[in-house]
């Protein structure tokens, strides 16, 4: 829910700021977000030329262990020595790093988001001369070659360059500075280091001083930037590249856009209110992964760098029409298409992952070896979600619940939005309208149904108030500049904001959800954690003052980070409540690389309208694409109100979408299920019903997710990379391999064109049957109850047919397996079964066969074998074919 | 439809067969004789004829539902529980097994491992008294019901006659005021000869005492001007009173001084009058010279200060509203209604007549009788006037009672101007029937209107259950508030609770004898018996 806009139920201090800042125009106050211009470290680094980097590699600093090579790169014009840390990690990823050789103090490396120091491979040194080196990356003739002057890296495969490193010389590394004006009198080190920093600084004398390193101002909110500047940047060329994706989160086309003539799509977790579509700027989440993208090789740049981050990408291609490309393709002219990439952050160090494919698949697999995989959810988490802002009282629940067993509709989870707490102090209930909150999950549990009650991560500064007490004495809140604790506007008026880059704090967070600490909860009370951007009202851009102190690191280091902490320390807590048996539920606005780890996110407060539910296809396939399956979009638009025919479209559409939830604003009228007639009611009912027969396929999507990193819900070239034709796709979609979704999102429509992908595939429409040929755009006329959804001939499908009133009453239900034959009369498919809901997959208590159909006879084998569940291995029986 | 191959795997299985003896699981009696055993069967629709035991094998066989009664394996099934004790029901087939109780008598749940207990006996006995209770409420509020139907039909004859006198009374009292009027316009005309006369006879006397003022200001003023007491006043002695400078340049002039005496040196005081006339009116008194003259008291300070400072009572448009905060709106209308006050039309300026020539002597005997004459006339007409005007409003109220739609038998007609209040945690909430409903915060705070009287909004079957109160005061960003109030029976007419669905959409509930049915004729709303 929430946007930071609404008032109602703030102070007047707040009401008076509101009525000056947004006097009532509805899209998003670009005004309130900075631009690159107005970002200090941005702009300056942006106004870098390209061609003339003054870094040297000092190829006699050279050291080559067997698993690391390490290198001095000097800066020409101030001297400074940086050093170059390159190492080569299992699974084909080259790591670089770079920092100060000797930072005047520690500069910010991201912890906490690798899941473990990632295992690196033997280097081998394969030539050297006063120009360079030249290093083996082990197999597939891969090298690395280091030019000394300028300093450049070049990852070759053969004869082709895969990529390079600061080959446009944008490298840019601002080391840290005693402020000339006050250094004599802030240096507390030993004297020798400060006399080696007054030759430093006389050094720099040449150094212009420009406005904004010091200190930077943005509408009333001034930054102190006690360090000064720190921005790091780095440029990576991709030659053969005319596709890339990924840096989540924008509201933007799944192919990425070049950035020449506007801003780069920036990274830096923000409430955004009433966000905007097709453009650049943050959002709620950023994950800085981007994948690049052309028929022979698919590779990815992790940039782990968890403050404000920008991102610019040019191609000598964009400008080109169809025609331009096709003339240079027919004449053979000209150069090879080549994407150029800069990333620019504003602290923090350079630490990037250069992920070499080949192929999507191996993407994904080297992405997840590095930051972990998607959480395996509770099976119930992926059916349906009912929420709005907000479900008012016990009795609202009550008949809200029982609307949908009236209407028999299933659903597994309604939420409860933060007017449920007692005056927005998180963990407690409102004492008139949530008087018996264990009453009220009995009856949910009564039917097997769960809920989600939202904790956010600002906390009420009230002494009457037992967390934010225990908060405040124990320390752990985040401390401003001056050392207080830092406080800021959220909902419930001035609030602290915990400090969960602290594992200590998290640990005690994590405690507050024991069934003994948090009053009225039970074991089908699951969590949503909105606003951990973190979102702070009256701060600059929405959000925390900069030089906030987490510790010893700012604000700055560590902004994107938060929200990710946040989510961990939630999950956690409902691992633990349950002594660790129990899978958590939890969903978070804001994320992180890393995310994944702790559960689900959606795409934060989007509008009903037809543009927002198309936006929702790209949002979560970029997300997807980075490692982050359990994506969604409120169905139904969170502000405004949708026309019935948007309303009924978008729940066709987020049936086919890993999370699916309605939700809506308070202000908007009540639009549960069945409040549009009985035609309406009929045809959600249906779609809300073919989601739950879809949950086994789904359930294993997430279990393979969990395994390997692939994205549940996927861009057509994951599966067809060498199909030009599928590369910036992105209004229709792949769940798994086998089956593909065009959503109808356009109002009015009366046909769809979906490309279906392969030339040698065919595809059965799932309502019909019909069969499709691959390899072509097809027209489908649709109706409103249509929903133009193919499974792929070759594959077998489990789903459940007897939909019930939630997943769990279908527990025990039978599978129907849907057997699509291709073109060979031949199918393959899996079915994985657990107990749905614990860790116990862990110990394979679990069954995974995989299908496999051939001359008439559907044989399978078991994929992993359970002690629990004793079947054979293998089995296979004749079955009459309807055909 | 060529390749797609479909095919069912039962992976984990269910249903056994039950002990059932007389007909398969979940069929209805009624539907029995279609369920023979040892016969293939054919589904309900038609559609397909299937051996006798694929009935309940746990596949669905046909595409009605009607060959799985007792099973979840039909997605459009429905499974009957006979419920001994209690009212026999259908549910969904989904809902068989799936380890939530929903017959009482447990049959749904044959396989699931819940551990269902009978409760059909609990739930009659409780229905029964319910329905007992509802009962005894029904036939107590339509007692009641019949009670007020009588009191509304006596109310409304009361009111027709009522209106009848009314109307007749307002014959009366038209005629009278037109005869008063003639009176009153009888009266008026020799009073206002009379008052006339005795302005006139005063304006003259006015004349003659303000020539003899002017006389005697001229005669001071010579001696003023006359410093060497000679009898004459001279152009030097003029000259010292420089106000009197024709052109006003500074420099007054012998020549000047003398062209303001005629020509010559002095005058006398003959003479002097038609000097006087020349200069009276720039002529400064040398004892009064500070102090303004009469009848040129500055406007402004007899101004009603009010009038200055009413732009505090408008509210300001200019300031940004405080969009949604309700209690801000709330104030603002107030204030438009209340505490506005038009700014004072009270002016001094009728007072100065009075000054130079004395008040205006009392009208005299004469004069004063025509006066008081006229005046009880013309009170006595705006007296009449008034109570014509009372009772046309009287006449225009009873009209629109007469006229208002209290339902079939006007049973709603006693709710007319009453209200009814309900107090919540936070809110005292007040329901006027037929005029309208509002909110009051519990602590303090001004009143939010919820809406006023719409319509009845029932059911096209029972219009009369449902009130609808619209445009109340306007939410942030939506619609104005609004609220429904749905009717049911009950002995007393009270609001029984209210709840915001919806933002800005308020509902009520509100219980009175009005809306029950006579226990005697509703039997159909009670399903006893088995459906067919």
């Amino acid at each position: 829910m929430c946007c930071w806009f609404f008032l109602r139920r703030m102070g007047p201090v707040l009401l008076l700021w509101l009525a000056v800042c947004l006097s009532g125009s509805w899209a998003v106050d670009k005004g309130n977000f900075k631009t690159c211009d107005q970002s200090a470290f941005c702009k300056r680094q942006r106004a870098m030329k390209p061609g003339e980097s003054p870094y040297r590699a000092l190829l006699e600093t050279m050291e080559l262990t067997n698993t690391r090579l390490t290198l001095q790169l000097i800066n020409d014009n101030n001297k400074v020595r940086l050093l170059l840390e390159l190492y080569r990690l299992q699974g084909n990823i080259t790591r670089v790093k770079i920092n100060e050789l000797k930072p005047l103090k520690p500069r910010y490396e991201v912890p906490d988001v690798l899941i473990r120091e990632p295992p690196t491979e033997p280097l081998s040194l394969l030539s050297q001369d006063e120009n360079g080196v030249v290093l083996s990356l082990g197999a597939e003739s891969q090298r690395v070659i280091v030019s000394a002057r300028p300093f450049r890296l070049d990852i070759v495969e053969g004869r082709d360059v895969l990529m390079s490193l600061n080959s446009r010389g944008l490298l840019g590394f601002e080391h840290l500075r005693m402020r000339k004006d006050t250094f004599s009198y802030k240096v507390t080190s030993t004297v020798a280091s400060v006399w080696d920093n007054i030759k430093r600084t006389a050094k720099e004398e040449e150094e212009k001083v420009e406005d904004g390193m010091w200190e930077e101002t943005f509408k009333s909110h001034t930054d102190s930037k006690p360090s000064g500047p720190s921005a790091v940047s780095l440029d990576f060329s991709l030659p053969g590249v005319e596709h890339v994706y990924g840096i989540p989160e924008h509201a933007d086309t799944l192919k990425l856009k070049t950035t020449d003539s506007g801003d780069p799509y920036r990274l830096y977790n923000l409430d955004v209110f009433q966000y905007e579509l097709y453009n650049p700027m943050a959002l709620y989440g950023a994950v800085p992964v981007m994948l690049s993208h052309n028929a022979q090789r698919t590779m990815g740049i992790f940039w782990l760098n968890a403050a404000e981050t920008w991102v610019d990408i040019s191609s000598n291609t964009a400008g080109k029409t169809v025609f331009g490309k096709m003339l240079d393709y027919v004449q053979g002219s000209s150069e090879t298409p080549q994407t150029d990439v800069r990333w620019i952050s504003e602290s923090g160090i350079i630490d990037v992952f250069l992920m070499l494919g080949p192929t999507p698949r191996d993407v994904f697999s080297q992405y997840a070896s590095l930051t972990g995989t998607q959480a395996f959810p509770p099976l119930a988490s992926l059916g349906y979600h009912q929420c709005r802002w907000n479900y008012n009282d016990q009795e609202d629940v009550r008949s809200v619940d029982a609307g949908f067993d009236e209407h028999d509709i299933p659903y597994d989870f309604i939420w409860l939005d933060i007017e449920h707490t007692d005056g927005k102090r998180y963990f407690t209930w409102d004492p008139h309208k949530f008087a018996s909150p264990k009453e009220m999950l009995q009856g949910l549990l009564d039917k097997k149904r769960k809920m989600v009650a939202i904790v956010d991560p600002h906390i009420k500064v009230d002494t009457n108030y037992k967390i934010h007490n225990e908060i405040r004495s124990r320390g752990f809140y985040v401390k401003n500049k001056d050392g207080g604790d830092y406080e800021g506007w959220c909902w419930p008026g001035s609030a602290g904001y915990p400090d969960f880059t602290r594992p200590d704090m998290r640990a005690w967070w994590a405690s507050q959800f024991a069934y003994d600490q948090y009053e009225g909860a039970m074991e089908n009370l699951y969590t949503w954690n909105d606003m951990n951007e973190p979102s702070v009202f009256n701060g600059p851009e929405v959000t925390m003052h900069k030089d906030a102190m987490h510790e010893s690191w700012e604000h700055r280091d560590v902004h994107n980070l938060y929200g990710l902490y946040v989510h961990r320390a939630t999950a956690e807590g409902l691992v633990e409540r349950s002594g660790g048996v129990e899978r958590p539920f939890v969903l978070t606005r804001a994320f992180f690389a890393g995310s994944q780890r702790y559960g689900a996110v959606w795409t934060g407060d989007n509008a009903a309208e037809w543009d927002h539910l198309k936006i929702s296809i790209p949002m979560c396939l970029s997300l997807g694409l980075v490692g982050i399956s359990f994506c969604g979009a409120d169905v139904g638009g969170f502000f405004k109100s949708p026309s019935t025919e948007l309303l009924v479209r978008w729940y066709q559409t987020g049936a086919y979408q890993p999370f699916f939830r309605a939700h809506a604003h308070l202000d908007t009228p009540r639009r549960e299920p069945w409040l549009f007639g009985p035609e309406n009611t009929a045809l959600i009912r249906e779609v809300i019903r073919q989601r739950y027969t879809f949950l086994p396929y789904w359930y294993q999507l997430f279990y393979l997710a969990y395994h390997t990193g692939e994205p549940v819900m996927r861009p057509l070239w994951v599966e067809y990379p060498q199909d030009p034709a599928t590369f910036a796709l992105d209004d229709e979609f792949l769940l798994g391999r086998d089956l593909l979704v065009h959503p109808v999102t356009e109002e009015g429509a009366r046909g769809v064109t979906a490309y279906l992908p392969g030339k040698h595939e065919v595809w059965f429409d799932i309502h019909t049957f019909q069969k499709h040929n691959g390899g072509q755009n097809l027209y489908i006329p649709v109706t409103m109850s249509s929903i133009p959804v193919f499974q792929r001939g070759g594959s077998i499908i489990p789903r459940k047919l007897r939909v019930r009133r939630s997943s769990t009453c279908m527990e025990h239900d039978p599978y129907t397996l849907y057997v699509a034959l291709d073109n060979q009369r031949t199918a393959e498919g899996e079915l994985y079964i657990d107990d749905g809901h614990t860790f116990n997959y862990e110990k394979k208590e679990l069954i995974h066969r995989k299908f496999s159909f051939a001359n008439g006879v559907l044989s399978s084998v078991c994929v992993a074998s359970s002690q629990r569940f004793s079947l054979p291995c293998s089995s296979s029986s004749d079955l009459d074919t309807k055909e | 439809m060529v390749m797609f191959g479909h095919f069912v795997l039962l992976v984990l299985i269910g249903g056994a067969m039950s002990a059932e003896v007389q007909r398969p699981r979940g069929v209805p009696l009624s539907k029995r004789q279609f369920y023979e055993e040892d016969k293939p069967f054919t589904c309900l629709d038609g559609s397909r004829t299937i051996p006798f035991d694929r009935v309940n094998d746990d596949y669905c066989d046909c595409l009605d539902g009607s060959d799985e009664p007792g099973t979840a394996a039909c997605p459009n099934g429905n499974f009957h529980c006979t419920n001994a004790g209690f009212r026999p029901g259908f549910i969904p087939s989904s809902r068989v097994n799936d380890g939530i109780c929903d017959c009482c008598d447990t049959t749904d749940e044959y396989n699931s491992g819940v551990d269902c207990q009978n409760t059909c006996r609990e739930l009659g006995r409780k229905e029964k008294e319910e329905l007992q209770k509802m009962a005894e409420i029904a036939k107590e509020g339509f007692m009641f019901k019949k009670q007020l139907i009588h009191e509304a039909k006596q109310g409304l004859e009361d009111k027709k006659s009522k209106l009848g006198d009314v109307q007749n009374s307002k014959k009366d009292l038209e005629a009278k005021v037109e005869a008063l009027r003639t009176v009153k316009e009888t009266a008026e005309q020799p009073e206002k000869e009379a008052k006339e006369r005795h302005l006139k006879a005063w304006e003259e006397q006015k004349a003659v005492i303000r020539m003899e003022k002017d006389k005697a200001r001229m005669a001071d003023v010579f001696l003023e001007l006359d410093d060497d007491d000679d009898g004459f006043v001279s152009f030097t002695e003029l000259q010292s009173h420089s106000e009197l400078d024709p052109d006003s340049d500074a420099s007054f002039t012998e020549a000047e001084a003398q062209g303001l005496l005629g020509g010559v040196d002095k005058v006398d005081t003959v003479a002097f009058e038609t000097v006087w006339n020349n200069i009276k009116e720039k002529y400064a008194s040398e004892s009064t010279a500070d102090v303004p003259p009469p009848g040129e008291t500055t406007q402004e300070e007899t101004r009603d200060p009010s009038s200055d400072n009413d732009s505090e009572n408008y509210p300001d448009e200019d300031i940004p509203e405080e969009d949604d905060d309700e209690d801000m709106d709330e104030d603002d209308e107030d204030m438009d209604e209340g505490d506005y006050k038009p700014p004072s039309t009270s002016q001094t300026d009728d007072k100065k007549d009075d000054d130079e020539e004395g008040t205006m002597p009392p009208y005299d005997q004469e004069t004063q009788t025509l006066i008081d004459a006229a005046q009880k006339a013309r009170d006595e007409f705006n007296e009449a006037e008034k109570a014509l005007r009372e009772v046309e409003d009287q006449i225009r109220n009873l009209e629109k009672e007469i006229s208002f739609d209290f339902g079939p038998s006007s049973e709603f007609a006693y709710l007319y101007s009453q209200c009814y209040e309900l107090t919540t945690g936070e809110y005292v909430y007040r329901l006027c029937p037929f005029n309208k409903v509002s909110q009051k915060p519990k602590f303090g705070g001004s009143e939010t209107n919820l809406g006023t009287w719409g319509k009845w909004a029932g059911p096209e079957d029972n219009i009369y259950s449902v009130m609808k109160y619209e445009h109340g005061t306007g939410c942030w960003q939506g619609p104005n508030r609004s609220t429904t109030v749905k009717l049911t029976c009950g002995k007393e007419t009270v609001v029984t609770s209210t709840s915001e669905p919806s933002r800005c959409e308020y509902l009520m509930e509100f219980t009175s004898p009005a809306i029950c049915q006579d226990p005697s004729s509703s039997d159909s709303g009670h399903p006893d018996h088995e459906e067919l």
